[in-house]
């Protein structure tokens, strides 16, 4: 257990292989359907009295509520109204997959770059489509800057592209190296504070403090990579709908 | 009597609620774009992935397209330097704080604008 990789590892619980392709049952699958399962119930048992004064569970997933429509209001605009439950149901996964994960001992699916990545292409694919369904192959003219002479276009038109299509690419990797990296260095941490701990008491408060201080930090940062993930996707989002 | 006061009152709370949600619609039409803050490790970890993003892709797309062409490997050359290009570029808006939109002319000048602007 010392191994502060072993954490990240995949572990089938249900053995599955459908025409040769193996799709067990992972414990990462796990943790999505508990996750899944936890924000379904949140969100429906808390404004079941639909009270309007709000009772403790009901004001918070209004806060929730309120925060992600002000995001895509700000963001994309009024036209971004009809995106509302994608970005919302994205946002919940995101932030109940880096929570769920700071329980000792739980799996952090969003510490995969395959989970974070597959999010990141739905996205990218769906933006790319609103796009070119709102502006038809007017949309392409947003890769050539406007002003700019004519023959740099032969160099600016792939360099836009190619910053367009590394979208997916920094939006996933930014969510699953910040988790790695998170979980990594509490393990490692915690591996401090047994082996100087279990000889010497007082060195073994030092890590100890560490560890503590790390793990709000981690706190923090699972609540900003979730949110980070939801903005960027509101921004491109804005792109395709607006075209400046 | 009370009653009727109470209801005026909330008709006029009405009347204000929807005077404020129109000016609302008014000022967030199209989405102002606010500019997220960031700390330093943060913003250093941004700028070095939105880098490697750049390259990997020029070099994946090139590679992608010599396979389509059969002309290996000179695709891959030309978009391993655009890619790098490309790379430079996103470094560069993350680090100056321009927004992630598509195009960096366009980031520039809204820039601009709303410094004019504060």
């Amino acid at each position: 257990m010392a191994n502060p990789i072993e954490q990240f590892k995949i572990k089938p619980i249900i053995p599955l292989e459908v025409a040769g392709v193996d799709v067990s049952f992972t414990n990462s699958a796990v943790m999505m359907v508990i996750s899944v399962v936890l924000i379904t119930a949140f969100l429906t048992l808390s404004v079941r009295s639909r009270a309007l004064v709000p009772g403790r569970w009901q004001s918070l997933a209004e806060v929730f509520y309120e925060f992600i429509a002000g995001m895509l209001r700000d963001n994309v605009g009024q036209a971004g109204r009809k995106y509302f439950p994608f970005i919302f149901s994205l946002f919940m996964f995101v932030l109940f997959g880096n929570l769920l994960g700071m329980i000792p001992g739980a799996f952090t699916y969003t510490s995969h770059v395959i989970v974070t990545f597959g999010m990141a292409i739905v996205v990218f694919t769906g933006v790319t489509i609103i796009g070119f369904a709102r502006h038809g192959t007017h949309f392409l003219r947003m890769f050539f800057p406007e002003g700019a002479p004519i023959a740099t276009a032969v160099i600016l038109v792939p360099i836009e592209v190619i910053s367009y299509f590394s979208r997916p690419f920094s939006l996933a990797v930014r969510l699953f190296a910040n988790m790695t990296v998170g979980h990594i260095i509490l393990k490692v941490m915690g591996g401090f504070v047994v082996s100087l701990g279990a000889f010497y008491v007082l060195p073994g408060i030092v890590p100890f403090a560490f560890l503590g201080a790390i793990t709000v930090l981690e706190f923090g940062i699972a609540l900003l990579q979730a949110y980070v993930f939801t903005i960027l996707s509101c921004i491109y989002l804005h792109d395709a709908i607006h075209m400046h | 009597m009370s009653e009727h006061e109470e209801l005026s009152g909330l008709d006029d709370l009405d009347n204000r609620i929807r005077a404020a949600r129109e000016r609302e619609m008014v000022a967030t039409e199209s989405g102002s774009g606010r500019r997220q803050s960031s700390s330093g490790i943060a913003l250093g970890m941004r700028v070095s992935i939105e880098f490697v993003a750049g390259v990997a892709v020029g070099v994946g797309l090139g590679w992608g397209l010599d396979l389509f062409f059969g002309t290996k490997p000179v695709l891959m050359v030309v978009f391993l330097l655009l890619g790098g290009g490309a790379g430079v570029m996103n470094a560069y808006r993350a680090a100056k704080g321009l927004d992630a939109t598509v195009g960096l002319g366009a980031a520039q000048r809204r820039q601009a604008r709303r410094a004019k602007d504060s």
